[in-house]
């Protein structure tokens, strides 16, 4: 079991709201997947709020479109304050800093400078996520402890996506858990499994694509990656998925703009969709819908076996 | 009548109380908002009425063997496997309800006034299983007594691997599963078709137009002509 939440907001005035629609969503499905968590944020501004970022009143202004959003993480043990420090004094006004516990979002008009750099002073930080406009970031431990400490209900945007994990196939660790961010704003989150991912990630890794950890999902996300970057639609790159990998899955999957839902063909796990003039939101559990706003009004429905679906901002 | 607020007792606290309850007790149970296996295990001939969606598993483990149980009312949707393994007892959903509808049940009625999800009947056991609308794909797959309705269309698979529950469909089949084969409806399978509309109120459908679907019984027996393969 995990839990998969999607939520894009249409109606502008609700992104304020995001992250107090998402938490009461996550805190519903954390029985299905107690031992981590990971959230994507889409935003055009600052996703965690005004103040927070590090060094309030001396920001630069980092609005313009050569702005990246890069969230790193680690499965060792930083100081992730210090690294924070060290980016912004080493890279100075080309970056700001947000610092969470297991990572940090930068957001850079330099980002080739702040890969190397990171590169070269911590080997063992990696890509959590990079775009335009995507946040994100993971920790191990209960859900609804991870959203209070990283006080996720204040935070704002347009596109949302979370996950809570209970593992099956490998480990419990930051770089373990979704989402899984392939490809520069694209976002997959997965509840299910997927049983040859090793044998799928061998031609894979022949060809160079590159590893975070040995997560099934992982594979699964690296793979309908490569099938949009070489031209296929959503729906030509997921029937790619159920060809070549032998498993289940509810997927939600998301772009810049965009959020996606499809299920495998006997709709093995649950997804349930609702759907108002204001939100789309999508979840694993009917009750993690129940506490949005204007719900009994809502067009609640459970997406079909093979289809996917696809709702645009 | 009394109510129960799952908002102020809790999934447990309500399922503890409706246990106290003898019959003709009647009770609301209020803001079950998706909640999960709420009123199961119940034996007692109880009125219950859910004033909302619930979640997986309503109503499951209900009834006795002697096929008598609660009668519950869920004036919403309901999740996965309503109805699980019940034994006796009456439940109706006044929307529609998700997959597994009636899992493994073994007595009792389980009525569904929208559609239902995927493999609705699964290992059917002996329960009646009447929606009215649609059916998702595999229903009643590898239902070994019992009955179903269905009141609109199927999905591919209707009755794969069946034993010897029947299925009567109103609408269209997109598909039979493995070993289903379409039978010619006799005289009493009209008459317990009508049976079955009389009770579920689900008077669209025409006990004599219906497609009853069954059992080639080639899949369970073992063949020696098949001897290699076993």
């Amino acid at each position: 079991m995990c839990g998969v939440i999607g939520i894009l907001i249409r109606d502008p005035a609700l992104e304020p709201a995001l992250g107090s629609m998402l938490v009461p969503m996550i805190d519903a499905l954390a029985d299905r997947g107690p031992d981590s968590s990971g959230v994507a944020v889409y935003a055009d501004g600052d996703p965690f709020g005004v103040g927070l970022e590090r060094g309030p009143g001396s920001l630069p202004d980092l609005s313009g479109d050569s702005v990246t959003r890069v969230s790193l993480g680690s499965d060792r043990d930083l100081d992730w304050a210090q690294v924070g420090a060290d980016l912004e004094s080493q890279l100075g006004a080309a970056v700001t800093v947000r610092v969470f516990e297991t990572g940090a979002v930068v957001r850079s008009s330099a980002v080739g400078q702040l890969l190397d750099v990171v590169r070269s002073r911590w080997p063992d930080v990696r890509l959590l996520g990079l775009g335009r406009a995507l946040s994100v970031v993971k920790d191990t431990g209960r859900p609804e402890a991870t959203c209070r400490r990283y006080g996720i209900g204040t935070w704002q945007g347009y596109l949302a996506v979370a996950h809570t994990r209970m593992a099956t196939e490998s480990e419990v660790t930051v770089l373990h858990s979704h989402p899984f961010v392939p490809a520069p704003d694209l976002c997959v989150v997965h509840n299910g499994s997927f049983s040859n991912y090793a044998s799928a990630r061998r031609p894979m890794v022949a060809e160079g694509v590159v590893f975070d950890s040995d997560n099934d999902s992982e594979v699964a996300s690296r793979f309908l990656a490569g099938r949009l970057e070489v031209g296929d639609d959503l729906e030509e790159a997921t029937r790619w998925v159920m060809k070549e990998m032998d498993g289940f899955f509810t997927l939600v999957i998301t772009t810049d703009g965009a959020m996606s839902v499809v299920r495998d063909a006997f709709a093995c796990k649950p997804a349930v969709v609702a759907e108002t003039e204001a939100y789309v939101a999508v979840a694993s559990e009917y009750r993690a819908l129940a506490e949005l706003p204007g719900i009994s009004c809502a067009t609640v429905f459970e997406p079909q076996p093979e289809e996917v679906y696809t709702w645009t901002r | 009548v009394d109510t129960l607020s799952c908002e102020e007792l809790g999934t447990r606290g309500v399922n503890q109380r409706l246990k106290t309850l003898e019959e003709p007790a009647s009770v609301n149970v209020t803001h079950p908002r998706g909640r999960h296996n709420l009123a199961v295990g119940l034996t007692a001939e109880i009125s219950i009425s859910v004033d909302g969606n619930a979640g997986y598993f309503l109503g499951g483990l209900g009834g006795d063997r002697r096929g008598r149980g609660p009668q519950i009312d869920v004036h919403g949707f309901v999740g996965w496997s309503v109805g699980e393994n019940l034994m006796g007892g009456v439940i109706r959903v006044r929307g529609s309800a998700s997959q597994s509808a009636g899992a493994s049940a073994r007595g009792g009625l389980i009525m569904i006034e929208g559609d239902a999800s995927l493999r609705a009947g699964i290992s059917l056991k002996g329960a009646t299983v009447a929606i009215a609308g649609d059916a998702g794909a595999m229903t009643g797959f590898m239902a070994q007594a019992g009955t179903i309705l269905i009141g609109g269309n199927t999905g591919h698979g209707l009755g794969d691997s069946l034993y010897e529950a029947v299925i009567y469909v109103a609408g269209t089949v997109a598909s039979l599963g493995a070993d289903a084969v379409v039978q010619e409806m006799t005289d009493d399978d009209v008459l317990e078709v009508k049976r079955l509309v009389e009770r579920t109120g689900f008077d669209h459908i025409e006990p004599d137009r219906v497609t009853k679907v069954a059992s080639a019984r080639q899949l369970y027996h073992f063949s020696t002509h098949n001897h290699s393969a076993y």
